[in-house]
């Protein structure tokens, strides 16, 4: 066998952070919409009129732990 | 191992774990927003001190406690119970896994290789185990759900803002104490460095979370339902992260695996 095999395991590769940054960035915007509607949506706020979204996600909204009512 | 494969196992994983969260949601938890809603109505003759009833025709708000006899969930809401309880949990259950998901994998790539000694897989728990504590449980200490029947529409905006307040500072003061752990490694090791950070992140959403203001409404809804309720939906949320926890540490610990043995051939060739 090569010699290669007994040598120090390589550090873990890391992802540099410039690279993670959009992704990031872009996730968080998306994020807040998705718990927004999820969340508050026509309870604490309404973008909407009506009360369509809310009761659509009112189980979960309740089960997953958010204000309601 | 770039942002793409951690976003593509978070997503996975994320649908994977609102699948379950919506299962064992709609298998224990149901039958409580049930009891409630079905309390809810039984007491709408008892005085309303926290109507809905704003007024207007077009408030058609499901919870309305209607003074009006024979308001119900079912009857006056556009979306029906059983598509509340079905459809329209599925949708917030998978929304709510993905995006925790994404987010949770985005965090393990960051955090790949950026914690200490931890493997891929152990980097990767890690950050799903601070997740579940710090956007879930901790809110959940302070700020428990509570089943419909229960709320004053009036308070609505204080408690949405208290809520989501409370779950950014415990959010930020998780991922503080994450780094901390991390700059503490070298001064304290292993044990020391968790501990340090885990005091540092309990003192500060222990301290934050005994000066906000406390939330009760609750009235004279009965206990047993209440602790039901508030039971089955902390363990949906463990179940949508427990499950998201385990997807997300088995993709990324095989993705490092063939990483390692992708370096390893490599490096074999390199050496004939």
């Amino acid at each position: 066998m090569p010699q290669a095999t007994t040598a120090v395991p390589a550090a873990l590769p890391q992802i540099p952070v410039a690279a993670l940054a959009p992704w990031a960035v872009f996730f968080a915007l998306l994020t807040t919409v998705v718990l927004f509607f999820v969340g508050a949506e026509q309870g604490a706020f309404s973008v909407f009129e009506g009360t369509a979204i809310h009761e659509w996600v009112h189980d979960a909204r309740h089960v997953m732990g958010y204000p309601c009512h | 191992m770039t942002p793409r494969t951690f976003l593509v196992h978070g997503l996975l994983a994320g649908l994977v774990a609102g699948l379950a969260a919506f299962l064992v949601a709609y298998v224990v938890a149901e039958p409580q927003v049930d009891a409630a809603i079905a309390l809810e109505e039984a007491g709408s003759a008892e005085p309303a001190e926290h109507s809905h009833a704003e007024g207007t025709a077009a408030h058609a708000h499901e919870h309305d406690h209607g003074e009006e006899a024979g308001h119900s969930h079912g009857e006056g809401a556009e979306v029906s119970r059983s598509t509340q309880s079905t459809w329209g949990l599925a949708t917030g259950t998978l929304l709510l896994g993905s995006v925790l998901g994404g987010g949770t994998a985005l965090g393990a790539a960051f955090a790949l290789g950026r914690l200490g000694g931890l493997g891929a897989r152990a980097s990767t728990a890690v950050v799903a185990l601070a997740g579940f504590v710090a956007t879930s449980l901790v809110p959940f200490l302070k700020y428990p759900p509570t089943p419909p029947a229960v709320g004053d529409g009036e308070t609505i905006g204080e408690r949405t803002a208290l809520y989501f307040g409370f779950w950014a500072i415990s959010l930020v003061a998780g991922v503080a104490a994450v780094v901390l752990g991390r700059r503490l490694l070298e001064p304290f090791g292993g044990l020391g460095a968790v501990v340090a950070a885990t005091a540092a992140y309990l003192v500060v959403v222990v301290g934050i979370g005994t000066a906000l203001p406390t939330v009760n409404e609750l009235g004279d809804f009965p206990a047993d339902v209440l602790w039901y309720f508030r039971r089955e939906s902390l363990l949906t949320v463990a179940a949508l992260w427990a499950v998201l926890g385990v997807v997300l540490t088995a993709l990324v610990g095989r993705d490092a695996d063939r990483v390692v043995v992708a370096q390893q051939r490599r490096e074999a060739a390199a050496a004939l």
